[in-house]
């Protein structure tokens, strides 16, 4: 499965355009009898933002971490390049990591923590000083290199793992939930400045998050990890407008499930029904709230039904709204103009927008 | 919050216990200190300086404190070239076994002082284990007579009963220490030897400075083990008191080198509380 994942990854991710520079090839991990990572397979390649995103549990960190060499692989092999990773000490790997509490080191200051990785290969001082100014200057923290971390805010904290992690020009930084104990502005703020500062140094990320819409605003490529295995690597815009599964479905942005029966091209669910061109038997499609539209604009080829507005939920500019539909049937629809009073709501939308999804097999 | 009766039933014998058994006997020593004993042995109630004056002018008191000093600060030394490796270990490499390990360091301490240093005499003296092993492995003629009444013998037994006490805070220190730190440490390029002396080391050094005051200053007051194993030349400043409080009846005199003691110990405890705040970090 996984494999044929990676393989139809479009660009920019895609192998053949950009040499791979990390490559982890049928990873599993267990602890004890808990199996945490099985068959993991994932190409990242040089100056990719790839996200590894996932619920708690799912094995993200486990992943990073063997990236960083705190964890060995139970089975499977990392490669950087034509050199092999996992039998490396993570001193020696060229791989820096941004850890999810910053980890500075509190009896040294914001200057000497950036420094220390330079510190500890013995590079000269003069190049010391100025990799370490230049590095507090890219993320505007040259006014406090004095500070100890214990003195500046959260949001600077994160700048300092930052630069510290940078200033190494590792070829590839991991980040693990780096974002988690901001606040929600700062949050957003820091997702764009992350994001143009890896835009800016070419290097190659690997961000673990749970956060999938993080994912979606960051990700060149977004590998999305269930219980321990990969459900999809694509590009946001691939993984959101074409899940593999209904897993996928379901956890990037909202969508209606219809379980369907397909028999003589003609897929059938709860009343509604559309022409469809896949062999017979039970199968789930996948139809975006935005995708539904509230009226009939009389196309021809579309699926029309009618229903009971049951809840309404204002965000901004759109609006969900779910609809009962009646046999058991209810969706959910994003508007832009308010329904207002309106009870009875009639709803159209077009067959090709329902996504067939394969059913995520069950997993412990 | 809390009743009237309720704080005062909380609050009072706690208060009681440290006016009658700490504040008083402090206060009487003060007073003590400034009297004199008649030649016919009994107290004269005649404040003067005379004790302090012996202190400064008769050698022998402030030499014994000076020897005492450096026994303290060797037992120190050892205390903490034993437990820091100690603590260092089981804080993390020990996995599993730790409680096991911890409890080892321990148990001793449940073992009376008496007998630990009694056990020391066994096996030092001249017919003690260590001398007729040597003996009988030909390895010596005649049982060695540095070893038992010494100041070696008093070294020696002080670091076996202090070095858990010079453990026991790096442990806790070593314990609070992120591993998340470690890990970033070797995540920049720092080897393990680097990761100790950079990050480690420096982030224990409260524990140190604690383990290090706990065994320094327990030693220097300490009275049984240069009693028991220290001969003449292993005398310590407590032995003095001690005799001069008994057989020498010169409880003034006592009483100023009591107190001697006293402001040199709670300067001491004063400083480290000093570099312990210096060096923490939370």
């Amino acid at each position: 499965m996984t494999s044929t994942l990676t393989h139809n990854s479009p660009a920019p991710a895609n192998s053949t355009t950009k040499p791979a520079l990390l490559s982890i090839r049928n990873v599993a991990k267990t602890f004890g009898r808990n199996v945490v990572l099985r068959n993991i397979s994932l190409e990242i390649a040089e100056g990719e933002f790839l996200t590894i995103l996932g619920e708690s549990g799912s094995g993200k960190t486990t992943l990073l971490r063997i990236i960083a060499g705190f964890e060995s692989a139970t089975s499977g092999e990392v490669w950087m390049g034509a050199e092999r990773l996992d039998d490396q000490p993570p001193y020696r790997r060229r791989v820096n990591t941004v850890f999810q509490n910053y980890a500075l080191f509190p009896h040294l200051t914001v200057e000497q923590n950036v420094g220390y990785g330079l510190r500890v290969a013995r590079r000269p001082e003069a190049e010391i000083k100025q990799r370490t100014a230049d590095a507090l200057e890219k993320v505007k923290m040259t006014a406090h290199a004095k500070s100890k971390p214990s003195q500046v805010s959260g949001g600077q904290q994160q700048r300092v793992a930052l630069a510290r992690a940078l200033v190494n020009r590792p070829r590839l930084l991991l980040l693990d939930e780096p974002l988690s104990a901001l606040d929600a502005n700062l949050r957003r703020q820091m997702q764009v400045e992350l994001k143009s500062l890896q835009r800016e140094v070419g290097i190659a990320f690997v961000f673990v998050t749970h956060d999938q819409e993080e994912a979606m605003v960051m990700s060149d490529r977004i590998a999305l990890l269930r219980s321990g295995e990969l459900e999809q690597v694509a590009t946001p815009r691939e993984i959101y407008s074409s899940p593999a599964t209904a897993y996928t479905a379901q956890f990037i942005g909202h969508t209606n499930l219809l379980k369907c029966e397909i028999k003589n091209n003609l897929a059938q669910c709860s009343g509604l029904s559309w022409p469809i061109s896949t062999p017979d038997g039970p199968t789930l499609f996948s139809l975006r709230p935005e995708h539904i539209r509230v009226g009939s604009s009389g196309a021809n080829g579309t699926v029309r039904v009618c229903g009971r507005i049951l809840t309404q939920a204002f965000h901004g500019a759109t609006e969900l709204i779910r609809v009962d539909c009646g046999s058991g049937l209810v969706l959910m629809v994003r508007t832009s103009n308010s329904i207002d009073t309106q009870k009875e709501v009639e709803l159209e939308f077009s067959p090709s927008d329902a996504v067939l999804v394969r059913e995520s097999p069950e997993r412990i | 919050m809390f009743s009237r009766a309720y704080r005062t039933v909380v609050t009072v014998p706690p208060l009681a216990w440290v006016a009658v058994f700490l504040l008083l006997p402090y206060l009487l020593m003060f007073c003590y200190s400034f009297w004199s004993v008649s030649p016919a042995q009994t107290i004269v109630h005649s404040w003067n300086l005379d004790n302090y004056k012996e202190l400064f002018e008769k050698p022998v008191y402030w030499q014994t404190l000076l020897r005492s000093m450096w026994i303290a600060a060797r037992v120190m030394a050892f205390s903490l070239l034993l437990g820091y490796p100690l603590a260092y270990f089981l804080s993390f490499y020990a996995g599993r076994r730790k409680d096991l390990f911890y409890q080892m360091v321990i148990i001793p301490l449940w073992v009376s002082y008496l007998v630990r240093a009694y056990a020391w005499k066994t096996i030092l003296g001249s017919d003690g284990v260590l001398n007729t092993s040597l003996q009988y492995l030909h390895l010596t003629r005649h049982p060695l007579d540095f070893l038992l009444y010494s100041p070696f013998a008093v070294v020696l037994t002080l670091t076996h009963i202090y070095t858990p006490f010079a453990f026991l805070p790096i442990y806790a220190a070593l314990e609070h220490i992120p591993r998340n730190l470690v890990e970033a440490s070797h995540d920049l390029g720092a080897t393990p030897a680097q990761t100790f002396w950079k990050v480690i080391f420096p982030l224990s050094i409260p524990g140190v400075v604690a383990g290090a005051t706990f065994a320094f200053v327990l030693s220097l007051g300490d009275f049984l083990a240069p009693l028991l194993l220290g001969g003449p030349s292993g005398i310590m400043i407590s032995n003095i008191v001690v005799s001069l409080f008994g057989a020498a009846y010169n409880w003034p005199l006592g009483a100023a080198i009591s107190l001697g003691m006293l402001v040199l110990v709670v300067s001491l405890l004063f400083l480290s509380e000093k570099l312990e705040k210096k060096w923490s970090f939370s």
